[in-house]
């Protein structure tokens, strides 16, 4: 019983490369969500899945059988549209039935008039009607079934959608921005059901997503892509303390983690506008420090900034600062009793947590730190 | 009236008394154009049904429903209104589902898409007229290509266009040609109206191939312009009148009369304007019947709002 | 895989598609062949389309030495130009009254425009004919154009369109100073190109191919419109000439054909957009 695998996909439009050489799992009832900006390929990736759009390398598994050569009919999967895809000419309770349908009764059955004529014909009806019902209640749409879709409002087409997709128990749910048509509040309570309707299937989920938030709430694990590739499929407290890539580490939280030049020096010691900083890299040569504004605090010692402007959250500020040396902009998450005012051309001074500092070189890639002892901010 | 009246010292009238005289103003020119030219006569054609006017003759007298009642036994009449039925029924239903087909065919993939459009839109566009007289030489029975062609084939050889038994189909042939590619272009402009996520949708949920497609989304989303296209089709193969004038001029022997032929001789070499009057009216019927048919009763079924 | 999905495989559709296209083309190419044949190959009726002697001169000649070619052309891009710019004159004004003014029987009016739509233009045919050979005016420029100067479908066609223009246009250009008048051909006309061109392009393709009216108010060359042109050319002269005849349809029929062809997409999403509208 396997999931979703897919395995050195590769797809070119014209000169564009929308993706290269992806690689990607989701095990049988596990939810992956599939993060990146508009543009990175995520979408593109589904479809393929889908079989809606063909690789032009790679192979497509879907509950263990290879499936790359199969129509999207024949490969056991579900999707819920961005758009809902819901067929306007059919009620609801058609627009659910549609997968039983269309593989439960044979096309001569599905012939007007002729069909209800046909001897098996009702009793299949009868289990379809069945279903619907079942798929229908947990999404409260029992009301509504004899409506057609123009008549819903948009939270109500999204549950349609989901109940069409979930009514023919596939081996892998395929969701491609469900929620980004749906207002804020919808969105945060939506979020939920489609975590409590996974649960209940139990299949291999991938849920498309440019909204990270929704990535790292929902998911069991977060894979982010840019680019056309899948650069870190973790988990998403790891996605978010420990990736590999700075271009994750600069895509996932908001605020966008801060990054700062650095550079290594021959003993290893990272050195930003030439203080110290604690921390100690294998090599010397340039490399980015990226730090997330929670770790930054005000201290004596640390990193020079002159602030600029405070944002009260509710929770929280968030201290908008210039790094001194450089120029760069600082973001630091303060606690909301901590320092009073600071006025606009302030200067103070940041100090961080060593362990919660990340070092990336220069290609991007993430490297392993350690501690310099106490010496730091000598 | 506005209470501002008076305090302001240039506009005399409020805004909304201003807008109105704008309103009339800009609608005046049109109006009476539409009065002479559109509502007037119309009346007035009603009104000459009624009437035994004649040009030339002495003044017109009223009678009644008397040229009605003369439609019902007028043999001519009779003949023309079978044969426009005949032609519609076959010009019509064949323009539809030949422009469906056609517009499927010529979107189903890329190359030669313009191309293609193009060809089959060529008659719409070319002086009907020139195009009767290139069809006449081409169905001519003797010297004609396509006789030609059949009598290579060692096929018979029908005289087209002056035999009684195949006029008609001649004429709706050559009507199909002419409205065909009108239809295929409404089509395409219903099917790039479709949604595409809808034939993904489709493919989940378990189309397997063309068929399957075109029953669950192509055809239900196209309702509403192939009822606009149906509707259109009928009037457009009522309104013959071209090819039977260049080509037939109703004949052999009444068998190619049709509707607004009919109504154009009684009128303008007859001059029996009250009669032609009479069966103009009966045109405009059956046209405002269809109308409704499309308003009243079949909307309803293919606007899914 | 397409989406909208290939009931054949390209190859069988081009195929096809292209068998379909001869029987479609095959009247204009008979057409073109037959006006540069010489009369005994016509009637040979050989199935070669290039003639073995060429005649195109002698066929042609005669058609432009019988007949005032040139004049029916002319004919027609007065009526058809006359017909467009009266049209535009009186709709594009009245389409904005009933979009974006409001004043006591804009409803009437509407409801007025809606019902002329029904109204095939056969119908008031015969009492303009009366009146128009009562005052004297068959065989005019004016009788050809008057009939068709007021089109309720373009009025019907703007107001759709008007709708759909920011009324945040209209208050701006009234800050400006401007009356409704200047209004409608400063800032509502430039605004209305795409409308205009397509109406355009269905207007005059109408009237360009038009055979009834003329028929019923033209007699003689003078005023006579292409359509008009071939009829009496095809009467008065041809016979059995159809070299000759040929060769006359294709000069009536080349304008608006070559029109289309340089200008296809435009053709055929005007004639397609005013269609559904209708």
């Amino acid at each position: 019983m396997g999931g979703i695998a897919v395995a050195g996909i590769g797809k070119r439009f014209g000169a564009t490369t929308a993706l290269a050489e992806v690689t990607l799992e989701v095990a049988a009832g596990e939810f992956v969500a599939l993060v990146g900006p508009s543009g990175c390929g995520k979408t593109t990736l589904m479809r393929i899945i889908a079989g809606i759009e063909r690789p032009d390398a790679g192979q497509v598994r879907i509950g263990a059988r290879d499936v790359t050569p199969l129509r999207p009919a024949d490969r056991d999967v579900a999707m819920v549209f961005q758009s809902y895809a819901l067929y306007p000419h059919l009620t609801v309770r058609q627009n659910i039935a549609v997968p039983l349908t269309m593989r439960g009764l044979p096309a001569w059955h599905r012939l007007p008039l002729a069909g209800a004529l046909l001897p098996g014909a009702r009793a299949a009806r009868a289990r379809i009607a069945q279903e619907v019902a079942r798929v229908a209640e947990p999404l409260g749409l029992s009301a509504l079934l004899d409506r057609r879709p123009a008549q819903l409002s948009g939270g109500q087409r999204q549950r349609v959608a989901l109940a069409r997709a979930v009514i023919r128990r596939p081996a892998a749910f395929l969701m491609d921005e469900p929620l980004s048509n749906l207002d804020a509040a919808l969105r945060v309570q939506t979020r939920r059901e489609i975590v409590e309707i996974h649960r209940r299937a139990g299949a291999a989920t991938l849920y498309v997503t440019h909204d990270q938030a929704e990535a790292l709430t929902m998911a069991d694990r977060v894979a982010v892509m840019l680019g056309g590739r899948i650069l870190q499929v973790a988990p998403p407290e790891a996605i978010y303390a420990d990736p590999v890539d700075l271009r994750v580490a600069a895509f996932i939280g908001s605020p966008r983690i801060n990054t700062l030049a650095a550079e290594a020096d021959a003993g290893g010691q990272v050195r930003v506008a030439g203080l110290a900083t604690g921390l100690r890299a294998r090599a010397p040569g340039p490399v980015t420090l990226a730090l997330r504004p929670e770790a930054l605090r005000p201290a004596a010692q640390g990193l020079p900034v002159a602030a600029e402007h405070v944002e009260f959250l509710g929770d929280g500020l968030l201290l908008h600062a210039r790094h001194l040396p450089d120029g760069a902009p600082l973001v630091a998450r303060l606690d909301p009793a901590s320092p009073g005012r600071v006025a606009p051309g302030e200067r103070l001074a940041l100090e961080f947590d060593p362990a919660r500092a990340l070092l990336f070189g220069a290609d991007g890639a993430r490297l392993p730190t350690a501690p310099a002892g106490v010496a730091a901010y000598a | 009236m506005s209470l501002a009246l008076g305090t302001a010292a240039r506009p005399r009238l409020s805004a909304g008394a201003m807008e109105a005289l704008a309103g009339w103003a800009l609608m005046l020119p049109a109006t009476i154009a539409f009065l002479a030219m559109l509502l007037l006569p119309t009346l007035a054609t009603v009104l000459l049904a009624f009437t035994d006017y004649e040009l030339g003759a002495a003044a017109p007298a009223w009678i009644g429903l008397a040229n009605f009642a003369d439609m019902l036994t007028d043999r001519g009449l009779r003949t023309s209104a079978r044969n426009t039925l005949a032609y519609v029924g076959i010009v019509a239903p064949a323009s539809v589902l030949g422009g469906l087909g056609l517009a499927l065919l010529v979107e189903a993939g890329a190359r030669g898409r313009a191309f293609f459009r193009a060809v089959f839109f060529l008659p719409v566009v070319s002086l009907s007229v020139a195009m009767a007289s290139a069809w006449q030489y081409l169905l001519h029975p003797t010297i004609g290509p396509l006789n030609a062609e059949l009598r290579a084939l060692g096929l018979p050889t029908p005289f087209w266009l002056s035999s009684s038994d195949t006029v008609l189909l001649s004429l709706a042939a050559i009507g199909i040609w002419e409205n065909i590619g009108f239809t295929m272009v409404l089509f395409m402009a219903g099917l790039t109206a479709i949604p595409r996520e809808l034939y993904a949708a489709a493919a989940v949920d378990g189309a397997r191939g063309a068929w399957d497609r075109f029953r669950l989304v192509t055809w239900p989303l196209l309702g509403p312009t192939t009822l606009f296209v149906v509707v259109i089709s009928l009037v457009r193969a009522l309104r013959v009148f071209d090819t039977v004038a260049v080509l037939t001029q109703g004949g052999p022997n009444k068998a190619s009369e049709v509707l607004l032929w009919t109504m154009y001789q009684e009128g303008f070499t007859y001059l029996r304007l009250g009669y032609s009057a009479a069966i103009t009216l009966v045109f405009l019927v059956v046209v405002l019947a269809l109308m409704a048919l499309q308003t009243r009763v079949l909307d309803r079924r293919v606007h899914y709002g | 895989m397409t989406p909208r999905g290939s009931l054949l495989p390209g190859a069988i559709r081009l195929l096809v598609l292209a068998l379909l296209g001869l029987v479609f083309l095959s009247p204009y190419l008979w057409m073109a062949a037959a006006s540069l044949k010489p009369l005994d190959e016509i009637f040979r009726a050989s199935l070669a389309l290039w003639p073995e002697n060429f005649a195109g001169v002698e066929n042609y000649g005669k058609v432009l030495a019988r007949v005032p070619v040139a004049q029916y052309l002319w004919n027609g891009v007065i009526v058809c130009g006359g017909i467009l710019f009266f049209q535009l004159l009186f709709a594009v004004p009245a389409g904005y009254a009933l979009a974006k003014l409001r004043f006591p029987g804009r409803d009437i009016a509407f409801g007025a425009v809606m019902l002329g739509l029904l109204v095939p233009p056969h119908v008031p045919a015969l009492p303009l004919y009366v009146a128009f050979s009562e005052i004297g005016l068959l065989n005019s420029y004016a009788a050809l154009i008057a009939p068709f100067a007021i089109s309720v479908f373009a009025i019907f066609l703007f107001r759709q369109f008007f709708r759909a223009l920011p009324d945040e246009l209209l208050h701006a250009a009234r800050l400006d100073g401007m009356g409704e008048w200047s209004i409608v051909w400063r800032v509502i006309l430039p605004n209305a190109w795409p409308a205009a061109t397509a109406f355009g392009i269905f207007s005059v393709v109408a009237h360009w191919n038009d055979l009834f009216w003329p028929l019923i108010v033209v007699q003689g060359h003078a005023r006579a419109t292409p359509a008009l042109g071939v009829l009496q050319f095809r009467s008065e002269e041809a016979g059995d000439d159809f070299g000759a005849m040929m060769a006359a349809a294709v000069l009536m029929t080349l304008p608006l054909v070559l029109a289309f062809l340089l200008a296809q997409r435009r053709f055929v999403e005007g004639i397609a957009t005013t269609g559904l509208k209708g």
